[in-house]
């Protein structure tokens, strides 16, 4: 928790005027008037704009890099082991090769073979093919994450190289710990565009109140990304490949050594009984067998950015009568483009629930395609049920889109997308040529037949956690049709009951109402028979 | 002829208990169907609030309820017998619609006819017993983990008898409503259960 304690009333203005967006202007002149104290540099030990090294023009990013790595010498070696800088994953369950470098999604589908476009955020420089040079140094990003002037950004089709306009002197002389914006410099734009993908990660996050997070609260607890995602030698706690999903005895609030490994959850802090208050022992209770996440976020996109939910590949490639591409918007989000297809959004709306156990399967593009019941191909399977001792009922943002596939090799495809060459499917609208060309940078199989199919992803949901009074509430879930109707294999008061019972008891109550009224009309009626 | 007297035969503490016990079974069954799922009015989370409130305050009436009983020898009433048992049913059957004679003669020390006292005791035995033992580990579900209970129980099948037991107290209370008005007169059960006076005829015989 050092960081909240470190957080001074200065502290926490820098954050605030060095935030980027013009949306958080009037808070940070607001707060800037109630404490009208000169800025300071942050609560560090060093401060950077007096370093010779950093007094000098930066050509390039990998010039800026090669000075850090002076004095930070571990720095980039540290970054070469993280999933952020390789992009990969070894799942070590099922031994599934993952990351972003290998997965497909259901958004932009991959990032093979338009790694020019997606390294945008990369947290590297230089990377536009297979033959980037993993082991380089000076090609880490350092600034990236340690900005804290909200100037630096990236280039959108520049291999991870910033922008020309960026003054990279003034950037890396203001570096400091990573926040909110520079995290979300990716993370909010996950799947192409602010809020697009995660339905729990959008901008509204740099600067929330305390009803969208009651962590992140900008004026209340401040936390950053890193407060939860705790990192050691740059390898930040938190995968969504191998989710902590379990309800499990132990938790630790620091992260101190490679055992402690991914604490980032509630429970770090929280521990196992975080209830306190009235009925505590029942909401205790309930979570062995429900995650905090599906009472203590009521609703995904709560900030006021809408999240996608259905994207259609099958319909892109439509222009208009001179031949050009299309673009139609609504309320300024994308729902149709030539180059993706059709899009819907939604905004606060209720996650869907699932027994989920922290296991899950990816559909490899070296396997078969296999279909779901209901038709799908499952992009990523979440493992869980309720009886298999492990599972809890986990909130999830499922994304349903469709998406080509090779049917006759049965697989699905890397399409290449991005870029101005030939094969580029944003450029000529060819899903032949787009697919081929994709394929053949990833080194995989293509029969030249494309078709598409219906696939389906889940996203666990984690952030905008609201205050304690904005919690689910009891009577959407213990109540038929509520919010938890799907999960089975549970008896939930209210929503379930014998059925049997039911029918024989309600039938003797009324069997027992008839008689006794027939028993009185026959009283009522003998007597003034008998009177007569 | 007969002389007809009155006598006490519903204490006070015991017409206080009856009242107050009734008020708390209709609402528990009221919020009980309720948090079972039969209808919506307060919402679950409100009728559970309201059902623990009612059961809790229901245990510690029955806590004096009992300590009575026993101090004052009352529970003498609920002993069973099957004595004229025919006889009753013989009478809601048939005499009761042409006025014949009540078959069973009220005493101070005999206050339940034969049909009442089995019925009793079976709310005593069993109906109570079921509902109680269910609802404790029913309001205790939160603990089963710690005490161990959860490999033998499951809350489904607590439920399940919860529910028959509620079901049981529900039929119990629509016979027993109606049952109030098989007196002397439609009224004069309710107006003994409010005063605790009934009138009684020393002299008549039992048939």
């Amino acid at each position: 928790m050092d960081i909240i304690w470190n957080k001074t009333g200065v502290g926490r203005l820098v954050q605030f005027i060095t935030i980027r967006r013009s949306t958080r202007l009037l808070m940070s002149v607001f707060l800037f008037f109630v404490i009208a104290t000169p800025v300071s540099a942050a609560t560090t030990t060093a401060d950077h704009t007096k370093f010779k090294e950093l007094q000098v023009h930066f050509e390039s990013g990998p010039d800026v890099t090669k000075t850090c790595i002076k004095c930070h010498t571990e720095a980039a070696k540290q970054i070469h082991k993280t999933k952020h800088w390789t992009w990969e994953f070894l799942n070590p369950e099922n031994k599934q090769r993952l990351g972003k470098k290998n997965i497909v999604n259901n958004f932009c589908i991959t990032p093979q073979s338009n790694f020019k476009h997606c390294a945008s955020c990369h947290v590297g420089y230089g990377w536009r093919d297979e033959n980037f040079d993993f082991t380089s140094e000076e090609n880490v990003d350092c600034l990236v994450c340690h900005d804290s002037t909200g100037e630096y950004l990236k280039s959108g089709d520049d291999a991870g190289n910033p922008k020309p306009t960026v003054d990279l002197t003034y950037v890396a002389q203001n570096v400091s710990k990573t926040s909110r914006d520079t995290c979300g410099a990716c993370h909010f734009y996950g799947g192409g565009g602010n809020g697009v993908k995660h339905g729990d990660m959008d901008d509204s996050l740099a600067v929330p109140d305390r009803d969208l997070d009651v962590h992140m609260d900008a004026v209340g607890l401040d936390f950053t990304c890193s407060t939860c995602h705790k990192s050691i030698e740059h390898d930040v706690a938190g995968s969504r490949y191998v989710p902590d999903a379990k309800h499990t005895e132990d938790y630790h609030v620091h992260r101190r050594d490679y055992d402690e490994e991914n604490n980032a959850h509630c429970r770090a802090c929280h521990g196992n009984k975080p209830h306190k208050k009235e009925d505590k022992s029942r909401l205790n209770h309930h979570a062995h067998k429900i995650a905090c996440q599906t009472c203590h976020i009521p609703e995904m996109s709560r900030g006021g950015i809408p999240t996608r939910m259905t994207w259609d590949w099958s319909s892109a490639g439509q222009l208009d009568k001179d031949g050009n591409p299309i673009e139609k918007k609504v309320d300024g989000n994308l729902v149709y483009s030539s180059k993706r297809g059709e899009i819907t959004y939604a905004e606060n709306i209720n996650p869907e629930y699932i027994w989920f156990n922290g296991n899950v399967r990816y559909q490899l593009l070296t396997e078969k395609v296999a279909f779901s019941d209901d038709g799908h191909v499952l992009v990523n399977e979440f493992e869980g049920s309720a009886d298999d001792g492990e599972s809890r009922i986990w909130p999830v943002k499922v994304f349903r889109g469709v998406q080509p596939y090779d049917p006759v090799n049965q697989t699905l495809v890397v399409p290449h997308t991005t870029g101005h060459d030939e094969a580029s499917y944003w450029k000529n609208f060819d899903w032949n040529k787009a697919i081929t060309a994709g394929m053949e940078s990833a080194g995989l199989p293509f029969s030249g037949k494309v078709d598409f199919v219906k696939t389906q992803m889940s996203w666990l949901i984690n952030h905008m956690v609201a205050p304690a009074e904005g919690a689910v509430g009891c009577n959407e879930c213990h109540t038929k049709n509520g919010r938890l109707k799907d999960i089975d294999g549970i008896y939930i008061p209210g929503r379930d009951a014998n059925e049997t019972l039911d029918k024989f008891g309600w039938l003797i109550v009324l069997l027992t109402l008839l008689g006794v009224l027939a028993h009185g009309f026959g009283r009522i009626v003998s007597h003034y028979w008998r009177k007569r | 002829m007969s002389k007809k007297m009155k006598v006490m035969i519903f204490k006070r503490f015991e017409r206080f208990w009856h009242w107050i016990q009734a008020v708390l079974v209709i609402v528990l069954l009221f919020s009980g169907f309720e948090i079972h799922g039969s209808y919506r009015v307060l919402g679950f989370e409100d009728a559970v609030t309201l059902h623990r409130t009612m059961a809790w305050s229901l245990v510690t009436l029955w806590v004096f309820a009992i300590f009575w009983h026993l101090t004052t020898g009352e529970w003498k009433q609920y002993i069973p017998t099957l004595k004229k048992v025919d006889a009753m049913i013989k009478y809601y059957l048939l005499g009761i619609f042409i006025k014949a004679p009540h078959p069973f003669r009220l005493t101070v020390l005999r206050k339940h006819n034969p049909l009442q006292r089995l019925a009793y005791l079976f709310q005593w035995v069993v109906i109570s017993p079921v509902i109680w033992a269910s609802g404790w580990a029913y309001i205790f579900y939160a603990e089963w983990t710690e005490w161990g209970v959860d490999q033998y129980l499951t809350l489904e099948e607590v439920a399940f008898v919860h529910t028959l037991g509620a079901f049981m107290m529900l039929i119990f209370l629509v016979a027993h409503l109606y049952l109030i008005t098989t007196g002397k007169t439609v009224w004069s059960h309710m107006k003994a259960m409010i005063t605790g006076w009934e009138e009684i005829d020393p002299d008549a015989k039992e048939n």
